[in-house]
């Protein structure tokens, strides 16, 4: 009987395609507006990824990476003194304003690095070489920062402006993940970040570390934790903590959650109405179909291969589009998109909770259906 | 035609129905239609359910057929007591050994012909290949062989009708329910469905039961039950003189 019930899913062409309709944009709307919410989510602890380094160690009280709170210079030292810990360096992270010989200005993000192992670097650099940040006054600037300064007619490798008065040349542009304000960052070496910025008591704003091979990296934050009362995370918990931080403090959660029940709901009102209809406008042929000795069974068996039929259709398509949207709006950079496969499984058992429902409707009212129909 | 017994009620039953009771509603709008039907029907014989509208033609049908409860009395079909089997165990009963024609001929939009002749083989499990090779033998016979392949809309309505019986038949039921079978057909028309239905319907093994209102296909009968006001008033006995 699948024969027949997909011939009679597919004989029904208007009725079909308003299905699909339906589920394709249920689909692509939760999975556009899923991998947008995760690519800001992304973006929103790059400062974390970018540097791309095992265990942050923090002032206490921290809440996301952004936030910078600085710590003691001695902390570098405390913390390699802890058991377990194979390397510790400083990193400086603070925003700035930069000057440019065209007189204007732009935030930056300033990120000094420890000079002798200039660990914390971008790993791809796109032009120039990230070692020449050496040189005197070199920085690197990553791609956001030639976009968002003036493009690469006005930041390219040799162009000079002013950190506080202070000059600064570029040596070198870096590859680096976008991040969720789009503040430019300047790579420096931590010694002459600690000179661009204004005097302060305490400049030290994280220390990178790593753990030595064989002891577990949240043992070592633990320890960390324990003998120098810092905070100190993996680089996993640390950019979750900051994932944890927008959305408690920001509308976004809320926002794309809205948008993606929204889509959830909508597909489900299209799917189940359409379905319900189909059923009824062939209640008839059902009811013929329960007379010649379908069972109940054999129906909703048939129901439900039609609603999975269209349904995982449907979310073909709509991943397809969603994917197609996204491989453009990545591209351009203009737009997070980072569609992960535990969104798209995600989405799938939305689509079946969805198909599951608008065929269970349908199935109820053919369970209720008397056979005699046929003959009034 | 006259009253008189026809050799077919010689033999035992093939359909038993006693003191068979069916009421719709409750209360003030309680209305019994079946008020205690006696009938038997047998093997090789064609019988006609006549009478005025309301008076319960189409309940009784349903109930012979299984597809509807009885308040009361008790439906034996080929031996086999229809009204004391559950649900599930009648729509099993009712796909082996029944084939059904109605008045909207209920084909299904989306199928060709031959494969809406399928569809009863199809619930029975058989193979789409045999069921389908099994229903373009069946529409050859009814006449439409060369037109396995068309969908209904493309089929007039005698044509149609044609398929629904080719569909009822081709699962040889013993016993064929046919509801109104010439109803949305012109005169012609009716009486080539009901040659057919004789020719190819009629057999020694297969009693067929036809509700109608058409007494323009009353001579096509071998008996005649005239139901008024939920009661059989009379069973005539078709003689061959009043088919000529």
């Amino acid at each position: 009987m699948n024969y027949v019930a997909l011939k009679m899913l597919f004989g029904d062409r208007a009725k079909y395609l308003m299905l699909l309709c339906g589920l394709t944009f249920a689909v692509m709307l939760i999975v556009q507006q899923g991998s947008i919410f995760w690519g800001l989510m992304i973006w929103s602890q790059s400062s974390v990824s970018n540097l791309n380094v095992p265990i942050w160690v923090t002032d206490p009280g921290i809440a996301q990476v952004d936030e910078v709170k600085p710590i003691a210079a001695t902390a570098v030292d405390r913390v390699r003194s802890v058991p377990g810990v194979e390397w510790a360096v400083p990193l400086y992270k603070g925003l700035l304003r930069a000057r440019l010989s065209n007189g204007d200005y732009h935030q930056i993000t300033l990120t000094g690095l420890e000079s002798s192992t200039l660990i914390g670097r971008p790993a791809e650099v796109l032009e120039g070489r990230f070692e020449d940040v050496l040189q005197p006054d070199a920085v690197v600037l990553d791609q956001w920062a030639v976009e968002r300064m003036g493009g690469p007619d006005v930041i390219k490798i040799g162009t000079v402006f002013e950190l506080n008065d202070k000059l600064a040349r570029v040596v070198a542009i870096a590859k680096t993940q976008k991040s969720f304000t789009n503040i430019p960052v300047v790579y420096t070496t931590y010694e002459r970040a600690i000179r661009y910025v204004p005097r302060e008591r305490r400049t030290l704003s994280y220390v990178l570390a790593k753990a030595k091979d064989g002891v577990p990296v949240a043992e070592v934050t633990k320890r960390i934790h324990e003998q120098t009362g810092l905070g100190a995370f993996t680089a996993e918990d640390f950019g979750w903590k900051t994932i944890g931080w927008v959305l408690k403090n920001t509308g976004i959660g809320i926002n794309f959650g809205t948008t993606i029940l929204l889509g959830f709901i909508v597909g489900m009102a299209i799917a189940g109405q359409t379905f319900y209809l189909f059923t009824v406008e062939n209640l008839r042929q059902f009811g013929a179909l329960k007379a010649m000795g379908a069972s109940t069974w054999t129906l909703a068996r048939m129901i439900l291969l039609q609603a999975f039929t269209v349904g995982l259709t449907g979310y073909g398509v709509g991943i397809g589009l969603a994917t197609v949207f996204g491989f453009f709006t990545a591209r351009s950079g203009g737009l997070p998109f980072i569609e992960t496969w535990q969104l798209l499984l995600l989405v799938l058992v939305a689509l079946l909770a969805i198909c599951t429902f608008s065929a269970l409707i349908s199935i109820i009212k053919l369970a209720r259906l008397e056979p005699a129909i046929v003959f009034r | 035609m006259m009253d008189h017994p026809t050799e077919e009620q010689t033999q035992p039953a093939a359909v038993r129905l006693r003191g068979i009771v069916k009421s719709f509603g409750t209360g003030d709008t309680k209305v019994t239609v079946l008020r205690g039907i006696d009938l038997d029907i047998y093997l090789g014989e064609m019988l006609l359910l006549v009478g005025e509208s309301g008076g319960g033609k189409t309940t009784l049908l349903s109930a012979i057929a299984g597809i509807l409860e009885i308040d009361a009395g008790n439906i034996d079909v080929l031996g086999v007591p229809l009204s004391d089997l559950p649900a599930g165990k009648r729509t099993t009963f009712r796909g082996k050994t029944m084939g059904f024609i109605y008045q909207q001929f209920n084909l299904l939009p989306a199928l060709t012909a031959a494969e809406n002749v399928a569809v009863p083989l199809l619930i029975q499990h058989i193979g789409r290949r045999e069921a389908l090779h099994r229903a373009r033998t069946m529409l050859e016979r009814v006449g439409l062989g060369d037109r396995a392949e068309f969908l209904p809309k493309n089929l007039s309505g005698g044509q149609q009708q044609r398929v629904a019986i080719a569909r009822a038949l081709v699962n040889e039921p013993r016993l064929l329910i046919c509801d109104e079978p010439t109803a949305a057909l012109d005169g012609p028309n009716g009486q080539k469905i009901m040659e057919l239905l004789r020719e190819v319907g009629r057999a020694p093994d297969r009693c067929v039961v036809i509700v109608t209102h058409d007494s323009r296909i009353f001579h096509f009968g071998d008996r005649m039950a005239n139901l008024t006001d939920g009661r059989i008033e009379r069973i005539e006995s078709i003689t061959r003189e009043g088919r000529a």
